[in-house]
């Protein structure tokens, strides 16, 4: 699992050196696009996602031990979490298009940084997009861990899944605690 | 893999840890210091980041081949990001032809 998440070290990493190139180069463009996003709402979904890394690891936790019930219900709220992640998300979106700031024929920003501005929008939708996807695949692995749990086939010998599916989740929380200063954050407020 | 089972008070307590680090980077923001910010932002990321990687993930308990392949995915990014910056920023500096 580690190996595999090593290879996502380098995925997310490559986006993120597409950030730091362009942020480097347009620091007036991210200024002026970044006021365009939700600080609340990413605050909000921040916390979230990491409330749903600590029922995964609570989670985690209850397989060790071999408890059933505690099993499932820890994965079922952090589905439920990564649900609620996820709907913010969809929320944000939604706005994003409503306001044409989908880099594309239709995008439209006031100021003098519309081509600046364009740019961290496709940043901006690559991460939160790529990150979104990973969300939806976790949410999946979840579901599945949550039925195998409910058939009883965790116990204190054999965890192995349910502990893997953690790292990966808890990968994709760190991945989010780095793009939500760095796209929600970039200046001032 | 790993036997260690943490008690879970300190999930607890990372958790509680997380939000509170969550909570100062949003502040941060309100306070204007420039170019400190970002730096600020940074490193409470990392160390929320380092946070979840040793407890959440139990990476303080596992093997040393398992801490040693996390050390080198994150320096195999720095290794990418000091090539990259090398070659943008270091274009025209001798002025070699055909560029």
């Amino acid at each position: 699992m580690w190996a595999f998440l090593t290879t996502e070290v380098l995925f997310f990493g490559g986006m993120f050196m597409a950030y730091i190139l362009y942020r480097t180069w347009y620091p007036d463009g991210w200024l002026a696009a970044s006021y365009h996003l939700d600080v609340p709402l990413g605050a909000f979904n921040t916390a979230v996602l990491i409330g749903s890394s600590l029922t995964m690891a609570l989670a985690v936790h209850a397989a060790q031990e071999g408890r059933r019930n505690q099993i499932v219900t820890f994965l079922l709220l952090t589905i439920l979490l990564g649900g609620v992640f996820l709907g913010v998300k969809v929320i944000e979106y939604t706005d994003k298009f409503t306001h044409h700031l989908v880099p594309g024929p239709h995008f439209m920003f006031d100021g003098p940084f519309a081509q600046q501005a364009q740019i961290f929008f496709s940043v901006y939708f690559a991460m939160t997009g790529m990150h979104a996807l990973h969300m939806v695949i976790g949410i999946g692995l979840l579901t599945w861990l949550t039925i195998a749990a409910w058939k009883g086939r965790f116990s204190r010998e054999y965890n192995t899944p349910v502990e893997n599916v953690g790292l990966y989740w808890h990968f994709v929380d760190i991945v989010w605690i780095f793009l939500f200063p760095l796209l929600y954050l970039v200046g001032h407020h | 893999m790993s036997s260690h089972i943490a008690p879970k008070s300190l999930y607890y307590a990372i958790f509680l840890a997380l939000m509170v680090l969550t909570g100062a980077t949003v502040g941060v923001t309100y306070i204007d210091i420039g170019p400190l910010n970002l730096l600020i932002a940074m490193g409470i990321a990392v160390v929320k980041a380092v946070l979840v990687i040793l407890y959440f993930m139990h990476v303080r308990w596992s093997d040393r081949l398992t801490q040693l392949t996390i050390v080198t995915a994150f320096a195999f990014f720095g290794v990418l990001v000091a090539f990259t910056l090398s070659d943008y920023f270091g274009r025209g500096v001798l002025g070699v032809a055909g560029r």
